[in-house]
């Protein structure tokens, strides 16, 4: 059975529509990732999942239920990560968890958490006294404290520096092999592409694309080909590169000259989703 | 009820180390009270002892301070720093976490109560209360009434930065009208038409009826009907119009 099923998904705030009729659906044990810029419908569409709103039309299944009517025992399944919550100024981190393990019948033991997500030499420090990486981290502590099996991280990476980023990362990886099903929201083209098993491409409350990552590029425009004959820079586009690019190599060795740098570029998921998302502007 | 207890404790803990809230809601009266006990408590004040005077007025300012004004702020802040959305995403319900954050400034607001009474004594030798149900329950009753107006002010803030503007706008003057820190005698009669109507100048005269006369709460219906009419009319607003999500965003 799908972890998530969505179908036809219409929501408007005063007479914008911010979601058109979407559909999808997540399996269980799936990391999927809900690409967009900013204002695309990524938050709508996860609150109306996790419960908060109400759709305007539409079908939505999550673990089985319709999240309006799910009730505590479905909260217990579940784990939210909000793009924005502020937390407890007056408590430490290991409070943090341990208030919201008393929530939960069979929570993880905080210990394992606070290593999971590298904070435990920050264990004893106040809400208010932690980095926003830190903060974001703890965000991800407090949903993973009820041991869910449906994860939604809502921009979990949104303002970390790289080093960060990568870190995260590691750790989402790491969920998802203990079989966890997550739906990630994103507008980093990077981190949808690395961390989930397939995509869709949300824009203005509409799916423009979906699939595996790498089916999203194969669909792309044509490879290139680039190298430089007497200080020209030639570009070639073709759907087949393997013939074209045989075809020169020959010639060049036929003629004894050297293909001065020599590329073929394959399209990357970025410039799919510039090409997709770019028409919005148009 | 374990959970309830849970949360009680965090919240507990929440409240002694957030320094704005223990200050201006526990220690607050209490400080006033000394200093305007030391001032003129020695005088008799409407023809009634001054320290006991003061006392149950102490007592009606901690009240609004504690249960209404404190309760508004604490619940306005986490609704707009989208804890009370992060808390809706758990198990917990919604009621448990009401019920203990409730409880918990109640029994902040009684041992504001006992510490002004204990130090009333021992600082200016008045007399322990011999009508200690109808004190506790009268305090009760004020408190509940307060909470549940506190809860409802909250459908009223629509910003976390606003907030401590409009709850000190109503319950500063409320206090002062209702003759919290001095006798209301010398005031206009509108504005003290205005506190007859208003639940806090009828808790202060409970609690010091029960207090100085040793009377008790059913000897005062009006005074008892007024406040649980207002507490009623509180927890109507709050049940309608209390939202867990940010208002500004």
């Amino acid at each position: 059975m799908n972890a998530i099923e969505v179908r036809e998904l219409r929501k408007s705030y005063d007479g914008v529509e911010a979601l058109r009729g979407i559909s999808f659906a997540i399996g269980a044990g799936e990391v999927f990732g809900l690409l967009g810029p900013n204002g695309a419908g990524k938050t709508t569409t996860v609150e109306i999942l996790e419960g908060y709103r109400q759709p305007d039309a539409g079908e939505v299944g999550v673990l089985g239920r319709d999240p309006r009517e799910a009730g505590a025992g479905w909260r217990e399944r579940i784990g939210v990560v909000p793009q924005s919550a502020e937390l407890f100024p007056n408590l430490t981190v290991k409070e943090h968890l341990e208030l919201f393990a008393g929530y939960y019948a069979e929570p993880r033991a905080s210990a394992e958490i606070l290593a999971l997500i590298g904070l435990e030499e920050k264990a004893a420090a106040r809400g208010r006294t932690l980095s926003g990486g830190q903060r974001r981290r703890l965000d991800l502590g407090i949903a993973l404290v009820g041991d869910p099996e449906l994860l939604f991280l809502d921009e979990p990476t949104t303002g970390f520096d790289p080093g960060a980023r990568r870190a995260a990362w590691e750790t989402i990886r790491s969920l998802r092999s203990l079989g966890k099903t997550i739906l990630l929201t994103t507008h980093y083209i990077e981190e949808a592409q690395r961390l989930s098993d397939r995509v869709a491409v949300l824009r203005q409350g509409e799916i423009v694309a979906s699939g595996t990552p790498s089916e999203l590029t194969a669909a792309a425009p044509a490879s290139r080909i680039s190298f430089r004959r007497n200080g020209e820079e030639v570009v070639i586009e073709t759907e087949e590169p393997t013939r074209v690019l045989h075809e020169l190599t020959e010639e060049a060795m036929r003629a004894g000259v050297e293909l001065e740098a020599l590329e073929v570029h394959r399209p990357t998921l970025e410039e799919v989703y510039l090409s997709l998302t770019d028409e919005a502007d148009e | 009820m374990r959970l309830l207890l849970h949360q009680f404790r965090s919240e507990q803990k929440q409240f002694w180390r957030s320094r704005e809230l223990a200050f201006f809601t526990f220690l607050l009266p209490v400080v006033f009270f000394l200093i305007l006990a030391s001032a003129y408590g020695d005088e008799d004040i409407e023809g009634e002892d001054g320290y006991l005077y003061l006392l149950a007025g102490m007592i009606g300012y901690g009240a609004a301070a504690t249960a209404f004004a404190g309760l508004a702020l604490l619940l306005v802040n986490r609704r707009e720093a989208g804890l009370l959305k992060r808390l809706r995403a758990t198990p917990l319900p919604g009621t448990t976490y009401i019920v203990a954050v409730l409880g918990s400034i109640v029994f902040v607001f009684f041992l504001q109560a006992v510490a002004l009474i204990v130090l009333a004594r021992l600082a200016f030798d008045v007399a322990l209360p011999d009508e200690q149900l109808s004190l506790v329950l009268a305090l009760a009753l004020g408190a509940a009434a307060f909470a549940a107006l506190g809860i409802g002010l909250t459908a009223f803030i629509r910003s976390a930065e606003g907030s401590s503007a409009v709850v000190n706008a109503i319950y500063l003057p409320l206090a002062f009208i209702s003759g919290s820190f001095f006798s209301a005698d010398a005031f206009p009669q509108v504005l003290r038409a205005i506190a007859e109507v208003l639940p806090l100048v009828h808790f202060i005269r409970l609690v010091r009826d029960v207090m100085v006369f040793s009377e008790g709460i059913w000897e005062h219906p009006t005074d008892v009907a007024i406040i649980a009419a207002w507490g009623v009319a509180g927890a109507v607003v709050a049940l309608r119009g209390f939202r867990w999500e940010p208002r500004e965003r």
